[in-house]
């Protein structure tokens, strides 16, 4: 394959560990992966990012304000392949508690749902936007992450 | 939008009449509220839960919670136990640390947007930035089980105990990489950056440098017991933040390794004193930068210490302490990567979380980096504001904040 895969990274509602496993996927694959992907969008890795014209779009966190809604359906716009990495991205938890609260929990942190535009509730991903994989767990299964990875090197999208 | 470090935020810089007005950083990650979600779980499963605030420092939730739960209810954890979650501590320091260190400060200082951009001379460095972090999560995994979330700690003990031959390897690990965490040290310490504003610097005092255990002292001759800490702090909230902040005894403050160093240099490791002896003569400081530096060291301390521990280990099967559910309270404090970490608990007598409070480190220093900031804007004054606006992320960068757990870079609006 001639040409290099373009990989972005983005995070949402989440405790960014599957991002911290993506960067330890690279402690051991970072020289081989780096002669096909190109990582055009991971604000972790870089400064100057590009979402533009996206081979594989990889999501961790969930959907929890209006403002995350548009973004996920810009990220889907913008990538031929939409990936959710862990818990949070496939199923909403564990960045859902909320959606369980009783009553008075619900008083208590209204205000701020209401000031900074949340959602009712917590959502995937697979709510607002086509998933095309998931790599499950709370962090994301480094194995079965490197495995999509080198499945995308062979096989392209 | 600040890039390159844990999380989002913003900055908001007003200026009048030549002079900074106001400066206001803004969290923008998104709450998910552990404080509420913590309420009525069982104070067993809370130490899992509360793992699941920061990825990063996952293992510092983990082992803080654990410790407060254990107070509460009289758990004393076995020597085996302590020995383990010093490792797993040390193994998410060098790990974090290097993280830090190497992808977002070292592009700053050779002037790339990018470790992954490193090229020529410099190209190795991306390299013996993998090895360090391998190395950190070889030992965090040996101890505990995973780098992130580990599952083998219980309150009270282990459920699942490292392998003892699994040890040589780690130890291996550690040792290869030692040389690059003394190169990083010695980038850091040739780095002539500087921003010096004097405030308070707080820390545990842990007689080994261990990060677990102490009394929370500050350079300012505070001196109190980990169970008071909550006590000397004053919640602020920021209406414009999603995140709160906190003032110790009504006045900014600062944590984090350089605090660290600041008050315990004394008892890191003597190899560490050894081979670091130009690096920890910087010590105290209180220019800001001197955080990376301080990180480096820590890297350095963190594997000598690990290796000793290593060195003719032999972990035994041992009883997990039996824990008694009662009505109680209790509150711990451990040394995470970014600063001072303590939790407290009321716990009701079905064993279920009455009221969780956390503190965290990025809240902690929250105010002191908006001061230093209006203080470094107003030193600028007049210069291009692509110029100011890179020294405020530098700035910020070496307070290594962590949005995620702060609830949550850095999009400046000129206002």
């Amino acid at each position: 394959m001639s040409r290099k895969l373009k990989f972005g990274f983005f995070s949402f509602t989440g405790d960014e560990g599957c991002m911290i496993i993506f960067l330890e996927a690279l402690n051991s694959h970072f020289q081989k992966w780096l002669k096909s992907i190109d990582f055009k969008y991971s604000k972790i890795l870089r400064e100057k990012n590009e979402m533009k014209g996206l081979d594989i779009a990889f999501v961790e966190g969930a959907i929890s304000t209006k403002d995350e809604v548009k973004r996920i359906k810009e990220v889907r716009k913008n990538c031929k392949v939409l990936v959710a990495m862990g818990a949070c991205a496939i199923d909403a938890t564990p960045s859902a508690h909320r959606n369980f609260f009783a009553k008075k929990e619900l008083r208590e942190i209204n205000p701020i749902l209401k000031k900074f535009n949340y959602l009712d509730k917590v959502y995937p991903l697979s709510k607002f936007v086509k998933v095309d994989y998931q790599v499950p767990g709370c962090p994301m299964d480094q194995m079965k992450f490197i495995e999509l990875v080198e499945n995308f090197i062979e096989k392209g999208v | 939008m600040l890039s390159k470090i844990e999380g989002h935020a913003s900055l908001d810089i007003k200026i009048r009449k030549n002079k900074v007005e106001d400066v206001k950083l803004r969290v923008i990650e998104n709450k998910r509220f552990y404080t509420q979600a913590v309420r009525g779980k069982p104070a067993i499963a809370v130490p899992a839960l509360v793992s699941r605030i920061c990825g990063t420092c996952s293992i510092s939730h983990l082992t803080c919670a654990t410790e407060a739960i254990e107070k509460a209810l009289g758990v004393k954890p076995s020597e085996q136990t302590v020995l383990l979650r010093k490792l797993a501590m040390y193994g998410t320091i060098i790990r974090d640390h290097a993280m830090h260190l190497y992808l977002f400060c070292l592009p700053d200082l050779y002037g790339y947007d990018s470790l992954l951009d490193f090229a020529g001379a410099n190209k190795h460095l991306i390299g013996e930035c993998f090895e360090i972090k391998a190395a950190g999560n070889a030992l965090a995994s040996w101890a505990a089980g995973r780098a992130v979330h580990p599952a083998y700690s219980r309150i009270g003990g282990w459920a699942v105990l490292p392998k003892t031959e699994n040890a040589r390897m780690v130890i291996e690990k550690l040792l290869h990489c030692r040389e690059h965490a003394l190169e990083l040290a010695e980038k850091f310490y040739n780095c002539n950056w500087k921003f010096e504003r004097d405030t308070q610097f707080v820390a545990l005092r842990t007689p080994d440098f261990s990060f677990l255990e102490g009394e929370i002292c500050g350079t300012k001759g505070l001196c109190i017991p980990e169970s008071d800490y909550y006590e000397h702090l004053q919640r602020v909230i920021l209406p414009y933040s999603q995140a709160s902040a906190f003032e110790l005894e009504g006045k900014e403050y600062m944590v984090g390794a350089m605090a660290r160093m600041c008050l315990n240099k004394v008892a890191l490791h003597k190899n560490t004193k050894q081979d670091c002896a130009k690096s920890l003569k910087v010590f105290p400081t209180t220019n800001v930068f001197a955080n990376n530096l301080a990180q480096a060291i820590e890297i350095i301390h963190c594997i000598d210490h690990a290796i000793e521990l290593l060195e003719g280990i032999d972990i035994k099967p041992e009883p997990v302490p039996e824990i008694k559910i009662r009505a109680s309270t209790g509150a711990g404090a451990i040394e995470a990567p970014r600063g001072t970490l303590w939790y407290g608990f009321d716990i009701a007598s079905d064993g279920k979380i009455k009221n969780g409070n956390i503190v965290i480190p990025t809240a902690q220093n929250q105010i002191k980096m908006e001061n230093d900031i209006r203080a470094l804007v107003n030193a600028l004054l007049g210069q291009p504001k692509k110029k100011i606006v890179a020294e405020c992320e530098k700035l910020i960068r070496a307070y290594d904040p962590c949005m995620s757990c702060a609830s949550h870079f850095l999009r400046v609006r000129w206002i």
